[in-house]
């Protein structure tokens, strides 16, 4: 997405050889899975693979991370998962936890809002971080991982697809060679080559007006909130955005026009005076600067025989929603679990193609929220301008017009219509539907529902209310339960008001923590059933 | 629920009367900045997406048929 200039790299690491490289008369090297591309999103596919039990080689052709901040919030569900994979607390001890956001119009408040309004929460809506202090961490928890080969300047520069496997020719500082393996993931980003690899098209829309990153170290008394102006004083007739990082770092984006030349503009002199006009002083110093033009693409097919694509590969949108890093970190939840079967021979080879299903439809989604954000910023025409300017104006006093002042809408975790989910045949006045992503809520002082989901390997699960009798379970399943002799407590009701539970429910969900079905007088047969449909055994 | 086409004023001259002199006195683009706010306020009031899709769909369909009857008297 973004260009970056010369800034210093954060972390820096070492090219080793393996022995791999050294495999003269025996032929090429033979692997499960090869994980291609080290940024947030292979790294945490590997860890969840390792946790899981695979052996996971992961390459990067580079050999240091923390060139910009790039990417800098994290969702909820982000943290979740990361919670899983063994670095969530570290994430958010560093990150700047916030759910507040203001719009402003011109100079005056338009209004807030909060993506977190209820307590009873393990993680907040949104932690901002920057994304290299994200990938070291990550980096750090493979250390602990033997399953994990990480292997820096290794680059892939040719790929063949076999039928039991994929050949990768791997260019390294020391000459090239090659492995084989059954599944390749592609997490290479956005100009991913492995998608040219395999010849496939990258389509979509590229907007024609530009944005201006900077982040910018200062000292401030701005609160911790996202603050995105339309039209401000500073910076008339386009939009702004701050929004605070660690380490006194601070995110603008600046709108410019669509003729703006970035090699003038991205030069710190001429970036400068246009920040002090927004902050009113010039005590700042440049980490990051770059220009980018909002694009909105996806592949066609994520999966291309056995090379697979996640994040960035797979589908770009424009920022402003929180929508690329952390659907990518999605992607990678969704499908470390379905591999890690079909891997191991309990699943078919076809549960793979709900990754596809399940994440491009989330793809779509995305990129048409990114869209209508996009288009709102920069309207595509006189109309479309005038359009805007009636809810601007509008929102200053009535709450429908601030309800449709789309200032980027925050990314959350999308619903799965999905052959994986068995529908519903009770009925039900709330909670979680099957396709959603389960919700969170205490049941101990400091502790949480995802935490119980979490213990023990994130596997298939049943959450269960007790009523006293015993839930006949399927071998093998795993069970929490509230309430009851040894069920974990409820202190505040939430766990059963979130599910909309009684005693006797019980939700299956699938590793993902996603809800696979949901029963209101639950049965062995009926949990088992709904079991091999979400395992693709059906 | 559809979108009603009937007539739903009881003094439909009234309503019609009341827009027009909305207008009265606007330039050409601030009738049209005035019409964008109407839109949306009355798009909200309505708070059904099927019935606007429908009245949308009403809309474009009327500019379509004036626009073929102005090829066909260009035409003749």
């Amino acid at each position: 997405m973004a260009q970056a200039t010369t800034y210093q790299a954060k972390a820096q690491f070492g090219y080793r050889r393996h022995a791999d490289q050294d495999r003269a008369g025996q032929g090429p090297a033979e692997h499960p899975v090869v994980v291609v591309g080290a940024g947030p999103v292979g790294l945490s596919l590997a860890i969840d693979l390792a946790q899981r039990g695979q052996r996971v080689v992961l390459l990067d052709d580079a050999d240091r991370i923390g060139e910009g901040s790039r990417a800098i919030c994290f969702s909820k569900r982000s943290l979740e998962y990361w919670d899983r994979l063994g670095v969530g607390d570290r994430m958010v001890a560093k990150g700047v936890v916030w759910s507040v956001g203001r719009i402003f119009h011109g100079e005056s408040l338009l209004y807030q809002f909060n993506l977190l309004p209820e307590d009873g929460h393990k993680r907040p809506a949104f932690i901002n971080l920057q994304q290299y202090y994200a990938e070291a961490y990550l980096v750090d928890r493979i250390s602990d991982l033997p399953e994990i080969d990480l292997r820096w300047r290794n680059k892939v520069t040719a790929l063949e697809q076999r039928n039991d496997s994929v050949a990768l020719t791997i260019e390294t500082p020391e000459g090239a060679y090659h492995l084989h393996a059954q599944y390749v993931i592609a997490c290479d980003g956005a100009r991913s080559s492995l998608r040219q690899m395999v010849g496939a098209e990258f389509a979509g829309q590229v907007f024609e007006d530009q944005f201006l990153i900077a982040d910018v170290k200062m000292t401030a008394e701005f609160p911790t909130e996202r603050w995105f102006w339309f039209d401000p004083p500073f910076h008339a007739g386009r939009s702004a955005l701050l929004h605070r990082q660690p380490d006194d770092v601070w995110r603008i984006d600046l709108q410019l026009n669509r003729y703006a030349d970035p090699v003038v503009e991205k030069k710190p002199e001429n970036v400068r005076p246009r920040i002090a006009r927004m902050l009113g002083h010039d005590k700042f110093e440049f980490e990051w600067i770059s220009l980018y033009k909002f694009q909105c693409r996806r592949m066609d097919r994520f999966i291309h025989g056995r090379v697979i694509f996640a994040g960035d590969s797979a589908h770009q949108v424009s920022p402003f929603g929180a929508r690329g890093a952390n659907s990518g970190l999605e992607d990678a939840e969704n499908l470390s679990w379905k591999l890690d079967r079909v891997l191991r021979g309990t699943s078919p080879a076809s549960l793979l193609e709900s990754y596809h299903a399940e994440r491009s439809l989330a793809a779509d989604e995305n990129i048409r929220e990114s869209t209508r954000s996009t288009d709102f910023m920069a309207p595509n025409s006189h109309q479309e301008a005038r359009l805007r300017k009636a809810v601007l104006s509008l929102a200053k006093e009535t709450e429908f017009g601030k309800r449709m002042v789309n200032g980027g809408r925050l990314s959350v975790p999308c619903s799965y219509d999905t052959p994986l989910s068995s529908p519903d045949a009770d009925v039900w006045g709330g909670g979680p539907s099957p396709g959603c992503s389960m919700l969170d809520a205490p049941i101990a002082e400091q502790a949480y529902l995802t935490d119980a989901f979490r213990k023990g390997g994130t596997d298939f699960t049943l959450l269960s209310f007790s009523n006293g009798a015993a839930i006949d379970v399927p071998d093998g399943l795993k069970n929490v339960r509230i309430g009851g002799e040894g069920g974990l407590a409820d202190p505040s009701g939430l766990v059963a008001k979130r599910y909309d539970a009684a005693p006797g429910v019980a939700y299956l969900l699938r590793p993902d923590g996603y809800v696979a079905a949901r029963f209101r007088h639950p049965t062995r047969a009926a949990i088992a059933a709904a079991l091999s449909q979400a395992q693709g055994l059906n | 629920m559809p979108l009603s086409t009937s007539s739903n004023f009881a003094r439909p001259d009234d309503a019609f009367r009341a827009i027009v002199e909305a207008h009265r006195g606007f330039t050409e683009e601030q009738s049209a900045d005035f019409d964008a706010a109407l839109v949306l306020i009355l798009a909200n009031h309505i708070g059904d997406i099927g019935v606007l899709r429908e009245a949308i769909e009403l809309a474009k369909r009327r500019m379509i048929d004036g626009q073929q009857q102005q090829q066909q008297q260009q035409q003749q």
